[in-house]
């Protein structure tokens, strides 16, 4: 069967770290930094779990300031 | 089959809509104006009406709503922004117009002008923001504020006796002869944004097809104001909000019709 592979890519300085993403995602693949700040000081999401997104949009649709951009490809 | 490959291989199925600016955006972290401003942006492209849309902006969080969305819009004094939305659309009646108005701009100073143009039947479309306070100024009490609700100005909480009831200005507007689209939405869920599009998405088709006003409003919450992280903010929204604003359509005349 084809699995559906997801990416996300999450614009860092745009982001405000309000963790909305990170409670949205169904299978717990993002998280808030906890080392890094961006150039406004917010603990920036980012995609912490590796080959585990399908690309559902979830995180995307919840972002606020629309930080995120989804990318989809079937798995043959 | 790693991520570099997924991004450049994959499919975009998601992201900022090409009419939000690049700037960014001052209200607070998991503020719901921004989910609403992506839906408007998406609605919008989507009727192809990009060229064609004159947007009112309130006072209150959402007055720089200009820097944010790429479209045509006029500022209107505090509250007059439905006057200033029927002015534009009688002149331009092949124009999309839609006036983005907080509860403290609609439900309170604006009320005389939001009841009049609906009851008008202008064909326009209002968004109502409705967070229960005044969010911009410092989270004073609102004519939408909740039963018990700890605001500045009533610390202890909003007391029946003292402050009266809350106003529930949709119930008011599905009442009137003038409006089409009668309906109260939420964007805390991925669900619940899909159904508040598809809702802004009737709203503007209806005010085209000159079938009357339409408002949608949209339960959102006030992480700031209400002094809790984004996240329990809409926690608190589905708890306490959703039982004296419930979501769902109130007046839908396209269906009747059908």
């Amino acid at each position: 069967m084809a699995k559906i592979r997801g990416a996300v890519v999450i614009d860092r300085e745009r982001c405000k770290g309000c963790n909305l993403c990170v409670v949205a995602c169904p299978l717990d693949v993002l998280a808030l930094s906890t080392k890094e700040v961006n150039r406004k000081g917010y603990n920036f999401a980012y995609e912490a779990r590796d080959g585990v997104c399908t690309g559902c949009t979830s995180c995307a649709l919840v972002c606020p300031d629309g930080c995120i951009s989804v990318y989809r490809i079937k798995e043959e | 089959m790693d991520r570099e490959y997924i991004i450049r291989h994959g499919r975009r199925v998601y992201g900022k809509p090409a009419l939000m600016n690049d700037v960014p955006m001052h209200y607070c972290p998991g503020c719901s104006h921004g989910v609403v401003h992506k839906l408007i942006c998406e609605a919008v492209e989507e009727m192809g009406m990009t060229e064609k849309t004159i947007a009112i902006s309130p006072v209150g969080c959402a007055v720089f709503a200009y820097k944010y969305i790429d479209l045509d819009w006029q500022e209107a004094a505090h509250g007059r922004a439905p006057a200033l939305a029927c002015a534009v659309k009688r002149l331009w009646p092949d124009r999309l117009v839609f006036t983005y108005q907080g509860d403290g701009d609609l439900a309170c100073i604006g009320t005389a002008e939001t009841i009049h143009a609906l009851s008008r039947a202008d064909n326009i479309a209002i968004i109502f923001i409705n967070n229960a306070i005044y969010g911009m100024t410092g989270g004073q009490m609102a004519p939408t504020t909740l039963y018990g609700m700890k605001t500045a100005t009533c610390p202890s909480g909003r007391q029946t006796d003292l402050h009266g009831h809350p106003l529930r200005i949709t119930e008011l507007a599905a009442a009137l002869e003038g409006t089409c689209y009668v309906t109260r939405q939420s964007v805390d869920t991925p669900a619940a944004i899909n159904k508040a599009k598809k809702a802004i998405l009737k709203a503007f088709g209806y005010s085209m097809q000159g079938r009357g006003a339409s408002l949608v409003e949209i339960v959102s919450a006030c992480s700031s104001g209400w002094k809790m992280s984004p996240e329990k903010a809409n926690l608190w929204m589905r708890e306490h909000m959703f039982s004296y604003f419930p979501p769902g359509d109130l007046k839908d005349t396209g269906r009747e019709v059908q």
